[in-house]
């Protein structure tokens, strides 16, 4: 069992943003989310498109904007569950929240933040027919071990980054490699791009444009792909069929926590701290609701900073909070680290 | 106000909603819609990123070509039809006064 202070999930720009302002109060922190990295929408869907209204940086591209948190928290050495969504919330009978993964992985903390954004990033299935019970049996949205697909006659579609990289990753692995694309045009690095052509030139995979699945095929497993290729019908015999169409966040498990929903957002007290309506429960960020709420990542900083403060209340009810100037204390680390304003010389001049 | 446009929206129940918009706050179709509480996400909020807010065009109106962003954003998102656009590139401007859209199937 994982025990951390602050439990958070979702480790986007708000969800690392409380891990410091929890720190400069000595709160520890740990990090669930459904990605394999940190970073969250930032990371996922737009790494490269710069952000303008971060306070002080006149443009920033949201990988650099998470690079840099990652670099202003790591004094106060969070803990990561990455690749794993968090499934279900239990209170403990001494006021402990217990969250377990679909992994099960399971977390204690005695403060929850929710900081999911969206929601947990989860595969976009195409629209075919049957298409879920083909899943497991030859039908793949993810791949997590490659070596499950050597010997075999792998289709992929998709027309960016993943599908490219993951034919020219298969090509070495599968018996035979087949990429289809609803158009001519990928979107992807140009050097995979030309991989990718390399490849096909050399008669090495079959690339179909544009082509598109329109029926699986198979009795206990995925055996074969009904495939519409420039207005003609084909079948293509096959053992798995990797759709790669990206990710799409879904608010998922969360919304059966018992937690005020609103529009698909959690509600919260902003008068106060965002803590919804379960005690010791915050909502921050993208992901939660109250009169006047703007989905802003600057919002979610000013967010997360007044829920620490609360939550540290939580935590320490005995204990008297003063806010502390990180001018004048200076950031203390975990890790021992102690960053702190250079003092003044003071010295006579004779 | 004077330069404001009537836009109609069918959402995925067939009902149609008819929206006032302005022309001068440099809004785009998905924001619209957003604004108005219809089932547009917009999760990329509007980078022609995500396809959220697919819609198909029914009226005759005249848009400019489809950025290449948008086209390929469009070649991987699913129910696509020959009059399918992102709502996030129409901008909201005085000549798509009338204009008609559905929204698309979620996916």
């Amino acid at each position: 069992m994982i025990k951390t202070d602050i439990l958070i999930i979702g480790a986007g720009p708000t969800g690392l943003f409380t891990v410091f302002e929890a720190g400069l109060l000595q709160l520890k922190c740990h990090l669930i989310d459904s990605l394999p990295i940190p970073g969250g929408q930032c990371a996922e869907i737009y790494p490269k498109k710069p952000i303008y209204d971060i306070p002080s940086h006149p443009e920033i591209l949201a990988g650099d904007l998470v690079e840099k948190l990652l670099q202003q928290i790591k004094p106060f050495q969070p803990g990561y569950t990455l690749g794993e969504v968090a499934i279900s919330l239990e209170k403990t009978e001494d006021n402990q929240y217990i969250v377990t993964t679909d992994k099960g992985t399971r977390h204690c903390a005695p403060v929850i933040a929710i900081a999911g954004g969206l929601g947990s990033f989860e595969p976009r299935k195409p629209p075919i027919k049957d298409l879920e019970f083909y899943e497991n049996k030859g039908v793949e949205y993810m791949i997590k071990d490659p070596e499950k697909f050597r010997n075999q006659n792998v289709v992929l579609a998709g027309g960016g980054d993943s599908a490219l990289d993951w034919t020219l990753f298969l090509e070495g692995i599968a018996s035979s490699v087949t990429l289809l694309h609803r158009r001519n045009e990928f979107r992807g690095a140009l050097d995979s791009v030309e991989k990718v052509q390399q490849l096909k030139n050399q008669g090495r995979i079959q690339l179909l444009t544009p082509a598109e699945v329109i029926q699986i095929e198979g009795t206990e497993k995925v055996e074969s792909l009904l495939i519409n290729h420039n207005g003609e019908e084909i079948k293509k015999i096959c053992d798995a069929f990797i759709p790669l169409f990206g990710l799409t966040p879904k608010l998922g498990p969360i919304a059966d926590w018992g937690l005020e929903i609103e529009k698909n957002a959690i509600k919260v007290d902003n008068s106060l701290d965002y803590q919804t309506n379960l005690p010791g429960v915050y909502a921050i960020g993208d992901v939660n609701t109250y009169p006047g709420k703007l989905k802003l990542i600057l919002c979610g900083f000013h967010e997360a900073t007044l829920m620490c403060q609360s939550a540290f209340q939580r935590i320490y009810p005995e204990k008297k909070n003063v806010l502390k100037y990180t001018t004048v204390s200076g950031v203390k680390g975990f890790d021992g680290s102690h960053k702190q304003a250079q003092k003044a010389t003071i010295k006579s001049i004779e | 106000m004077s330069n404001d446009i009537t836009i109609h929206v069918i959402d995925r129940d067939g009902i149609t909603h008819t929206l006032s918009a302005p022309t001068d706050m440099n809004l785009n179709l998905m924001e619209l819609c957003k604004a108005s509480d219809l089932p547009v996400e917009g999760i990329c909020g509007g980078m022609a990123l995500c396809a959220s807010c697919q819609c198909y065009i029914e009226s005759s109106h005249n848009f400019p070509q489809q950025s290449e962003d948008e086209e390929a954003m469009l070649a991987e998102a699913f129910y696509v039809k020959e009059n399918s656009r992102l709502a996030c590139q129409i901008h909201l401007h005085s000549n798509l006064e009338g204009l008609v859209v559905r929204i698309a199937p979620e996916g």
